[in-house]
C-alpha cells in the first residue's frame, strides 16, 4: 500500500542516510530493520555505566517503592476513566527526564480502566480505600456496558459453574485480555500522519468492496475498528504534545525515536489494563537510530546509554490497578513489558546489536527487576561475546528469560516478539485472543469421580459415573479422562468465544491495533496447566497399583499409591510420552471447536504463579500429591521427582511437541552459583552451555534463577534488605519480596537444583 | 511449608531407567546412580555414573551410599551408554563430556574401562575418571588412553593424616600420580579442605609441591569441606564423624588456593 507523504522536508531528514527502499514505500519496519542494523559481534567491555543523572532519577523512584509495598499502591486517581488522553503530562523529574511520560500525571499513581470491568475498579478501590465515585458507577453500570458485563450476559451456566470450579481459571473476563503488541516502533520511523494516511487508505479499500462483501459483519466491524484506531493515532499526537512533542512526523535522532516508541507505547498501557502488555522487539530498531548518531559525533557511548536508562526506568514503572484475587494469581505486580532482544536474522546475520547489550545493562546500572521482561532469543549462532554477557547477567540478577529462536524463527520469521511469557507473534501482523487455561489434573479427577468435582462434590462435568472397584485400571481412566477433556475443551473453546467477542465490543484495544496490519493473523490461545501432576498421576495409575479411598457419598477423595512408577522430569520415556501425549490429545480436542474471528488454536504448558492456587484448588490426586499442595509451574517436573538433575529434567520439558503448544512451554529452573561451576568464568561458559544444549534438544523457554537458597531465605525474613532481589517465576519475574509468604514457600521449596 | 506428597516416588536417586534391563550383558557392574551435572565432575556438562563400591572410608564422604558394592543395581554397560545417549546433543552443544565417579571407579576395572570406552569411541564424549587413585595398578594403559581427563583426588600430603582420614596409605595414588604424569595424561588434581584436618599449612604445601612436581597438573580444584552429605549417614544409620567440623570461611579457602597458586598451580 502507498500512501504520498506530505512533509517530504522532515521525513528527509528523518531519513537521511538510511538505505533500502520497501520500508519508504509501505509500512515494513521489518525491511528497515534489515536494510539498516549493523550487528555486534563483540563482548560487553564497551558499555557504559549510570551518568550520576540517571541514578539521582532513579533513586527518586526506588525511594517511592517502600511506601508502595507497604499500601499495596502508591496513589490512584479514582475520578478518571483512563484515555489516550485523560490525564495531563507527569514526570519524574522535568527537569531531568530525558524521555518523558506517565500514565497518570505522577509516577506510579495509578488510573482507573473501567472498560474491562466495573467490578475490577470497585473492587480494588474499596480494598485500597479509596472512594468509588457514584457518577462513575452509574455511567459504568447504567449507561454505558462493559466488556465484563457483556461477558456475564453471555455466560451459560455450564461456563458459570466450571470457571466456579476453578477447573477453568484465571480467565480475562473481568479485566483486559492483553497480549496484544502493537508496533510501536512504527511510530517513530513513519510518523502519525503517514500512520493515519495508510489506515484512511485501508478504510477506503473496505468502502470500495463489492456490495457482497461490503455490508456483512466482519466487514462493517473492521470498518468501525479502523474508524476507531485512526481516531486513537489522532488522540496519541494529542497526548504527545501535552509534553511539547509534535509526533506527526518521523523522529529525527535516537533520542527522538526511543520517545516516539515510548509515546506510542505509554498509549498503550494509558488506556488498557491488559494481562500483559509488551513491548515488542525494540532494541535493534533503536540501535539503528544510536549508531546514526553516535558515527555522527552527536551522541557518546555514556549518553546513548543514558537514553536507554532512562527508557528503561519508564518501563518498570508501567502500573496496574488490579484486585487482590487478581494478585493472588499473578503475584508481584507483573506488568509483562515484554521486551525481546537478539535472535538470528533469517539472512543468517545475528540481530545483535550494541543497543541489545544497552538493554541488559540497565540491570546493572538500575538493578535487577522482573520488568521489562528481559527475553533473549536463543541461538547457538549467536555471538559468543552476547551469549556470555547473557550468561553473565543471568547469574548476576536473575532477571533474564530464554526462548528458543531455533523454533520460532522458521515458524514466525525473524521480527517475531513475545507477548506475555512465552507467546510468539510477528510484530505488527499477528495477535492473540488470551485464553489463560484449564486444569488438567483436576480433569482427571473429574473422570474419577464421573463429573464430580472432588472438592464440592458439586456435579460440573458430564455425568458418566464414578469409577467402580478399588484399585484404578489406567485403560478405564483413559477412557473417562478422554470423555472429561471432551466435555472440557468444548465448554473451555465456547467461553473463549463469549471474552473475546465482548471484549472486541466493549473494551477494544484502538492503540494497539492502529499498530499492527489492518488483516492481522488471530490465534486463540488456550492454556493447561497441571500437566505433570497428570501426567505423573496416570504414570502411577499404569506403573504402580493405585486404589482409591471414598468419602460417605462414594466420591473418591483420596488415593493409595502402592509401588513405585516412573516420574516426569527423568528423561524417561515411559513417563515423559504420557506427557507428549496429553499435550497432543488436548490440543487435539480443542481444534475441534470453531472460534471467534476464526482464530487458529493454539495453547500454552504455562501457570505464571498460578500453579499455587490451582493447587489450592485440586484435590488429593492419584501421584500421591496432597490435596492443595501447589502444582509445578508451567511444564516443570514436579519438586523432588526429578532425580537425575536439572538437565534431565529439562529434557523431559524438551519433548513437549512445540507445534502442539505453540504459544508456548514454560520452564523455570533454579540453579545455585556452585551448580555452574566453580569460577565465574567457568559458570559463565557453563550457562551459556547449557542455553546451547537446551536449544540444540528443541526445548523451547528456560528462566534461569542464579540464587542461594539462603539468600532467598534471609530475604523472606529481611524484606527490607532486598528491595531488587528478583527471581524468574514461569515465564516472568518479580520482586521475591512482593510475593505472598505462600508463593515464596513454593519457589523454595521447589525445583531448587544445587548440587553435592 | 507446604506437605510433600506422601508417594512412594524415590527420594535418593535410583537408576529407573538402568533398573530395566532387559538382556544380561558380559560387561555389567554395580551403579549406584546416574546424574547430569553442570561444572562440578569436569569441565561442562556431564554425564555422570556413579559406581557403588569403594576400597576408603573417607572421614568427609558425602556420598556414604555408594560405599558398598553390594548396594548397587547390577547395571550393564548397554544401558549406562543408552542412558547416556539420551544426552549426547545436548553434551555436544553445550561442551562436557562423560564422567565415571563413585565410589571408587577402579574398584570396577573392567566395567570402568567398557564404559570409557563406549563414552569415547561410540558417542564421541570427552571422557573423565574420577578417583582417589588408590587403586591405581588397576587402570590398564588401555583404560587410560580411553580416558581424556583423571580427577584425582589426593586427600592428604602427611601420610599418617591420609590413613587417619580414609583408612588406607597414601603410597598408591602417588605412584598413580608419577604413572599418569609419565602417560602425559591431562589431570585436574582435587584437594578437600578441612579445617582441622587437612588445611594445616604444610600438608596443603606438601600436596601443593607434589602436584607441581608432576607437570602434567592443569588445575587443582580445592573443595570446601562440607555437610551435606550429613543426611545420607542418617538415613544408612551411620555415624557421620565430622558432623561438628565446620565449613572453612571463604579467607580459609583463599588461603590454601594461594599455597597452590605460589607453585604456579591453577587453583580454582
Amino acid at each position: 500500500m502507498t500512501v504520498q507523504f506530505s512533509d517530504s522536508t522532515q521525513t528527509g531528514e528523518a531519513w537521511e542516510g538510511f538505505r533500502g527502499g520497501l520500508w519508504r514505500d509501505a509500512v515494513d519496519v521489518r525491511d528497515f530493520i534489515q536494510a539498516n542494523y549493523t550487528p555486534y559481534l563483540g563482548d560487553d567491555t564497551f558499555l557504559a555505566g549510570p551518568t550520576p543523572r540517571t541514578s539521582a532519577v532513579w533513586k527518586k523512584i526506588t525511594d517511592l517503592f517502600p511506601e508502595e509495598r507497604r499500601k499495596g499502591v502508591l496513589d490512584i486517581d479514582a475520578h478518571t476513566p483512563a484515555t489516550i488522553t485523560a490525564h495531563g503530562p507527569g514526570w519524574i523529574d522535568k527537569e531531568q527526564d530525558l524521555i518523558v511520560g506517565l500514565q497518570t500525571d505522577a509516577p506510579l499513581k495509578r488510573a482507573i480502566m473501567p472498560y474491562g470491568g466495573w467490578r475490577m475498579v470497585a473492587g480494588a478501590l474499596e480494598t485500597y480505600g479509596y472512594p468509588v465515585d457514584p457518577e462513575l458507577e452509574k455511567v459504568f453500570t447504567e449507561y454505558r456496558k462493559t466488556h465484563n458485563a457483556g461477558v456475564f450476559d453471555a455466560y451459560t451456566p455450564e461456563i458459570r459453574a466450571a470457571r466456579k470450579a476453578g477447573i477453568v481459571t484465571g480467565l480475562p473476563d473481568a479485566y483486559g485480555r492483553g497480549r496484544i503488541i502493537g508496533d510501536y516502533r512504527r511510530v517513530a520511523l513513519y510518523g502519525v500522519d503517514r500512520l493515519i494516511a495508510v489506515k484512511r487508505e485501508e478504510k477506503d479499500e473496505l468502502n470500495a468492496m463489492p456490495a457482497e462483501g461490503r455490508s456483512i459483519e466482519e466487514t462493517i466491524r473492521l470498518r468501525e475498528e479502523l474508524s476507531e484506531q485512526i481516531r486513537a493515532l489522532g488522540e496519541l499526537k494529542a497526548m504527545a504534545a501535552t509534553y511539547g512533542h509534535d509526533i506527526s512526523a518521523p523522529a529525527r535522532d535516537g533520542r527522538e525515536a526511543i520517545q516516539w516508541l515510548y509515546f506510542a507505547y505509554l498509549a498503550a498501557v494509558k488506556e488498557q489494563n491488559g494481562a500483559a502488555m509488551s513491548l515488542g522487539r525494540t532494541s535493534t530498531f533503536v540501535d539503528v537510530y544510536l549508531e546514526r548518531d553516535i558515527a555522527a559525533g552527536r551522541l557518546t557511548e555514556s549518553a546513548a546509554q543514558e537514553l536507554v536508562d532512562d527508557f528503561i526506568i519508564k518501563l518498570r514503572i508501567v502500573r496496574f490497578l488490579r484486585t487482590p484475587e487478581y494478585d493472588e494469581l499473578f503475584s508481584g505486580d507483573p506488568t509483562w513489558v515484554t521486551e525481546s532482544i537478539a535472535g538470528m536474522g533469517e539472512d543468517g546475520r545475528p540481530l545483535v546489536t550494541r543497543t541489545s547489550f544497552r538493554y541488559l545493562q540497565t540491570l546493572y546500572n538500575l538493578g535487577p527487576a522482573p520488568e521489562p521482561n528481559m527475553t533473549v532469543f536463543w541461538s547457538p549462532s549467536l555471538p559468543q561475546g552476547f551469549k556470555e554477557f547473557c550468561a553473565k547477567v543471568s547469574i548476576d540478577t536473575s532477571s533474564v528469560q530464554y526462548e528458543s529462536d531455533e523454533l520460532m524463527r522458521p515458524r514466525f520469521g525473524d521480527d517475531t516478539a513475545i507477548a506475555c511469557c512465552v507467546s510468539a507473534m510477528p510484530v505488527g501482523k499477528q495477535m492473540q485472543f488470551f485464553g489463560a487455561r484449564v486444569n488438567l489434573a483436576k480433569t482427571l479427577l473429574y473422570a474419577i469421580n464421573g463429573g464430580r468435582d472432588e472438592k464440592s462434590g458439586a456435579q460440573v462435568g458430564p455425568a458418566t459415573g464414578a469409577v467402580s472397584g478399588e484399585v484404578l485400571d489406567f485403560d478405564d481412566v483413559m477412557r473417562r479422562f478422554d470423555q472429561q477433556m471432551e466435555w472440557l475443551a468444548d465448554v473451555y473453546v465456547h467461553a473463549l468465544n463469549v471474552i473475546h467477542y465482548m471484549h472486541d465490543r466493549y473494551a477494544y484495544e484502538r492503540i494497539e491495533m492502529a499498530l499492527h496490519d489492518r488483516d492481522v493473523r488471530r490465534t486463540m490461545a488456550c492454556g493447561i496447566a497441571g500437566l505433570s501432576v497428570a501426567v505423573d498421576s496416570l504414570s502411577a495409575i499404569k506403573h504402580a497399583s493405585v486404589s482409591v479411598v471414598r468419602d460417605g457419598t462414594g466420591l473418591v477423595t483420596d488415593y493409595v499409591v502402592d509401588g513405585e512408577y516412573p516420574a516426569y522430569g527423568n528423561n524417561d520415556d515411559r513417563a515423559d510420552e504420557l506427557a507428549v501425549w496429553l499435550v497432543e490429545e488436548f490440543m487435539k480436542k480443542v481444534r475441534k471447536h470453531p472460534t471467534y474471528r476464526d482464530a487458529e488454536h493454539t495453547q500454552s504448558v504455562l501457570t505464571i504463579t498460578s500453579n499455587v492456587v490451582y493447587g489450592k484448588k485440586t484435590g488429593n490426586t492419584p501421584d500421591g500429591r496432597r490435596a492443595g499442595e501447589p502444582f509445578s509451574p508451567g511444564a516443570n517436573p514436579m519438586n523432588g521427582r526429578d532425580t537425575h538433575g536439572y538437565i534431565a529434567s529439562a529434557l523431559s520439558v524438551a519433548k513437549l511437541p512445540y507445534d502442539e503448544a505453540e504459544d508456548g512451554i514454560s520452564l523455570t529452573n533454579t540453579v545455585t552459583p556452585d551448580g555452574l561451576g566453580r569460577t565465574r568464568e567457568e559458570r559463565v561458559t557453563n550457562l551459556a552451555g547449557v542455553l546451547d544444549g537446551y536449544t540444540a534438544s528443541n526445548g523451547f523457554h528456560m528462566n534461569v534463577n542464579v540464587l542461594n537458597r539462603d539468600t532467598l531465605l534471609d530475604a523472606m525474613e529481611h524484606p527490607e534488605n532486598y528491595p531488587q532481589l528478583t527471581i524468574r517465576v514461569s515465564g516472568y519475574a518479580v520482586n521475591f519480596v512482593r510475593l505472598t509468604r505462600e508463593q515464596q514457600l513454593d519457589v523454595l521449596n521447589r525445583t531448587f537444583h544445587g548440587t553435592l | 511449608m507446604s506437605v510433600h506428597a506422601v508417594s512412594r516416588v524415590p527420594r535418593t536417586p535410583v537408576p529407573q531407567t538402568l533398573a530395566a534391563t532387559v538382556t544380561q550383558r558380559p560387561v555389567s557392574g554395580s551403579v549406584h546412580s546416574w546424574d547430569l551435572s553442570t561444572g562440578v565432575d569436569g569441565p561442562g556438562t556431564r554425564f555422570v555414573t556413579f559406581l557403588s563400591g569403594c576400597p576408603l572410608n573417607c572421614l568427609y564422604c558425602h556420598n556414604p551410599d555408594t560405599k558398598k558394592m553390594r548396594n548397587g543395581t547390577r547395571t550393564s554397560a548397554d544401558d549406562v551408554v543408552a542412558e547416556a545417549t539420551k544426552y549426547t546433543t545436548f553434551i555436544r552443544a553445550s561442551g562436557g563430556g562423560a564422567t565415571v565417579s563413585g565410589g571408587e571407579p577402579l574398584l570396577q576395572p573392567v566395567f570402568t574401562g567398557e564404559l570409557l570406552h563406549r563414552f569415547k569411541h561410540e558417542l564421541g564424549l570427552h571422557t573423565a575418571l574420577d578417583t582417589s587413585g588408590f587403586l591405581g595398578p588397576r587402570a590398564t594403559d588401555a583404560l587410560l588412553a580411553d580416558t581424556d581427563l583423571v580427577l584425582l583426588d589426593i586427600k592428604s600430603w602427611d601420610r599418617d593424616l591420609y590413613r587417619r582420614l580414609t583408612g588406607r596409605p597414601l603410597q598408591p595414588t602417588l605412584d598413580f600420580a608419577r604413572r599418569l604424569a609419565d602417560l602425559g595424561q591431562d589431570v585436574w588434581v582435587r584437594f578437600v579442605l578441612v579445617p582441622g584436618l587437612t588445611d594445616a599449612e604444610e600438608n596443603v604445601a606438601g600436596v601443593a609441591a607434589f602436584a607441581a612436581s608432576l607437570g602434567n597438573v592443569s588445575r587443582v580444584d580445592v573443595l570446601p569441606f562440607h555437610k551435606l552429605g550429613a543426611s545420607k549417614y542418617e538415613a544408612l544409620g551411620e555415624r557421620f564423624e565430622l558432623a561438628d567440623t565446620p565449613s572453612p570461611t571463604p579467607e580459609q579457602v583463599a588461603a590454601a588456593r594461594a599455597i597452590f597458586a605460589t607453585e604456579g598451580l591453577n587453583a580454582v
